[in-house]
């Protein structure tokens, strides 16, 4: 096998399936980051740290914004990136209170560019009920960066009966989704001149910490929540399975997708569960529980599409499965590579 | 969804199935040819609902993973030339050449695109007149007269910066080499949908005469597959050989003649090298002398030395429906879709990889 040049390692340079959220995002954070990192906060790898700060527990997360285009039906890089910090947050059950705003510019972007990304993000901002209380602002030669990019920094406060942690999911949990999947990484899509179709879709960008507190006060049993993001429901069950050591398995017909985001997913090949939601939420909560919170979900504006989309099993600990209409099953993978690049 | 949802109805699948169990009496061993057709059953475990005699080996119709070592490394090589865009259809990207892959080839700074259509290449040919752009034109008949079309557009327009790698193969010969040779169990077949649409089915009637194997031409839908299968185990139980149409809702049994017109101005029929396989004889497109300006082979020159296949890998074996993915020691563990060992792990079409994102679990 010395003379055989395959298989080829995925580790000497960056790929842009890096940032996909898929299996080699995994990688990287295992092999180069957590090598170096030690911090037992940090290790958990949850959506936000959770840090105990006097009587007081505050959750802390960042993320960075790079999608292209700027501007897209449903929202433009400001607002995604207010709603992303805040749902990095909420995911931890905690109420977001302060964001930071740093901004990397290419020389020669238009100031009224720049303008119309801060009004929006004010508004999101004011909307969410988080405030925008520092910020940096840096520039890179023309060539260096793609118009605009963002890094969001959020604090909230956790309150003291909220405990979420991926940990604490169990055999016979449901899984509860709450909504429409796949709309923000097929708005970002079409909206992409290299690809020449178009759609009506939007990006469900939202904030989603209102819908997360009415979820908490419905009942207690929410072992935990994420947003499914980059990679779609597909990578975040995945993490969910592989990190608790349980078996996910959904159900294909509970699923809710829109008819113009399973069209457009036919005609490109990608999988709606693979696709890359920006104000959707995943919930494990006890079986007993499940009720009541779906209930909760259902009369927010943001989880009117509420489903239970099913369940977690002891069996096939690690691996997400998909019941599908036909009776049989298959395996449901996290994201391999780059499906949609830059869509956050 | 309309013109979906009908053809993935579970009540209706139900009840093919059910009589697919009556007729079968004996074991039969079918090839689906098109890798599409292989994703869609293990997608919905459409194997598994049949009864054990039916048995569905995959076929040869994954364009990614039949395309010689050798010109991935021409693509890759053109990529890697300061002035040269490659084009290509993304799942190529990941294919592993002999020492690097088209994404790596991007990463380091290589000007390295996906497209969804041809067409897309010749537009980032003429926005930008300084650059060579080179689309890598991969696939059976079903994609030939788009590609066709747009070297047939250029050489109209006089583009001077575009030019294509051609690596267009044909289904029927390939089956003619299978049902040739000694070792094949395949006694009837679904062909494949969209290469008949293109090309009709009566190249498969000369086929079935002299090998008395039946054919059933079938679509992509569950139900499609389902009722191609009754079809073929009908005929089978029945003594025939013949060629059905099943997807006549796409496939006319001279196929779409205007299409072919234009892709035979710019292809004539030629040798090909199958990746997994080998060289046979007049199996795939070559482009015309007239369209030689427009061949990037000759357009850039590059010279590949060929590198032996890993050892380990039997996609030849996969590719020709006498092993089943799972059978292969590497599956799943040192050969993955992050790490493939060959091309069938890598396309969503290839056999490894339906078999290892659907049925890892079984």
């Amino acid at each position: 096998m010395t003379s055989c040049p395959l298989p080829l390692t995925t580790k000497d340079r960056i790929l842009l399936g890096h940032g996909s959220g898929g299996k080699l995002s995994a990688e990287l954070l295992r092999d180069i980051f957590l090598r170096v990192f030690h911090s037992p906060v940090l290790g958990r790898l949850e959506d936000q740290a959770v840090l105990e700060i006097g009587s007081e527990r505050i959750a802390f997360t960042t993320d960075s914004f790079v999608v292209k285009p700027l501007f897209f039906r449903g929202g433009d890089i400001g607002s995604l990136a207010v709603h992303g910090t805040v749902n990095d947050l909420a995911m931890g059950g905690a109420e977001p209170l302060y964001l930071s705003a740093g901004f990397i510019l290419e020389e020669g972007l238009s100031t009224e560019v720049l303008a119309r990304v801060a009004d929006s993000m004010a508004r999101a901002a004011e909307a969410a009920g988080v405030e925008i209380v520092t910020g940096d602002t840096k520039v890179v030669e023309k060539g260096k960066g793609d118009g605009l990019f963002i890094n969001t920094t959020g604090i909230g406060r956790i309150p003291a009966h909220v405990n979420l942690s991926t940990m604490d999911v169990r055999a016979g949990d449901c899984v509860l989704l709450s909504g429409f999947i796949g709309d923000h990484g097929i708005a970002i899509l079409s909206e992409r001149e290299s690809i020449g179709f178009e759609t009506n879709v939007t990006s469900d960008s939202a904030p989603l910490h209102t819908l997360v507190r009415d979820m908490l006060r419905a009942a207690p049993g929410i072992r935990m929540m994420r947003d499914p993001t980059r990679g779609g429901v597909a990578s975040t069950t995945n993490e969910i399975a592989e990190k608790a050591r349980v078996g996910i398995e959904l159900v294909e017909s509970a699923i809710p997708v829109r008819d113009e985001v399973r069209a457009a997913c036919e005609l490109l090949g990608f999988d709606p569960l693979h696709v890359a939601n920006e104000g959707k939420l995943i919930a494990i909560v006890a079986r007993e529980n499940a009720d009541p919170v779906l209930a909760a979900m259902r009369a927010h504006p943001l989880g009117a599409n509420a489903a239970m989309i099913g369940s977690v099993t002891e069996r096939h600990p690690g691996l997400v499965t998909l019941r599908t209409p036909f009776g049989t099953s298959r395996i449901i993978e996290m994201l391999a590579g780059d499906q949609l690049p830059r869509i956050c | 969804m309309k013109f979906l949802d009908e053809y993935r109805d579970p009540r209706l699948a139900q009840s093919l199935v059910a009589e697919i169990r009556r007729i079968a009496t004996r074991p039969w061993v079918l090839m689906e040819i098109c890798g599409g057709q292989t994703h869609t059953l293990m997608k919905y475990g459409i194997d598994e609902l049949l009864p054990e005699s039916v048995e569905l080996v995959h076929g040869p119709g994954c364009p990614v993973c039949v395309t010689p070592l050798e010109l991935i490394d021409k693509a890759i090589a053109i990529a890697s030339i300061p002035d040269a865009t490659l084009v290509s259809y993304g799942d190529m990207l990941r294919v592993p050449g002999s020492s690097s892959d088209l994404f790596r080839v991007k990463a380091a700074g290589g000007d390295v695109r996906i497209a969804y259509s041809p067409m897309d290449a010749l537009a980032i040919a003429r926005r930008h007149p300084e650059r060579r752009v080179v689309f890598f034109a991969v696939g059976f008949e079903t994609t030939a007269p788009a590609n066709a079309m747009t070297v047939w557009q250029a050489k109209r327009e006089g583009l001077k910066n575009f030019s294509v790698l051609v690596s267009h193969v044909l289904v029927p010969p390939a089956i003619r080499l299978l049902l040739g040779s000694r070792s094949n169990r395949v006694q009837g077949f679904i062909a494949p949908g969209h290469v008949c649409t293109v090309m009709g089915y009566t190249e498969y009637e000369e086929l079935a005469a002299e090998y008395k194997v039946p054919f059933v031409v079938a679509g992509f839908e569950p139900l499609d597959l389902l009722q191609g299968i009754l079809m073929l185990v009908r005929q089978l139980e029945e003594g025939r050989a013949e060629v059905e149409n099943q997807y006549v809702r796409s496939v006319t049994r001279n196929g779409n003649e205007a299409a072919r017109r234009r892709m035979l101005e710019v292809f004539e029929v030629g040798d090909r090298k199958w990746r997994g396989i080998g060289e046979i004889a007049a199996s795939g497109y070559l482009l015309r002398p007239e369209y030689a300006a427009f061949d990037a082979e000759r357009v850039f020159g590059v010279q590949t030395t060929t590198a032996a296949e890993p050892a380990e890998c039997i996609s030849a074996q996969v590719l020709q429906g006498l092993a089943k993915p799972v059978d292969c020691a590497a599956f799943g563990t040192r050969c993955t879709p992050e790490t493939p060992l060959g091309a069938p792990m890598v396309s969503t079409e290839g056999a490894c990889a339906a078999y290892f994102q659907f049925r890892r679990h079984a």
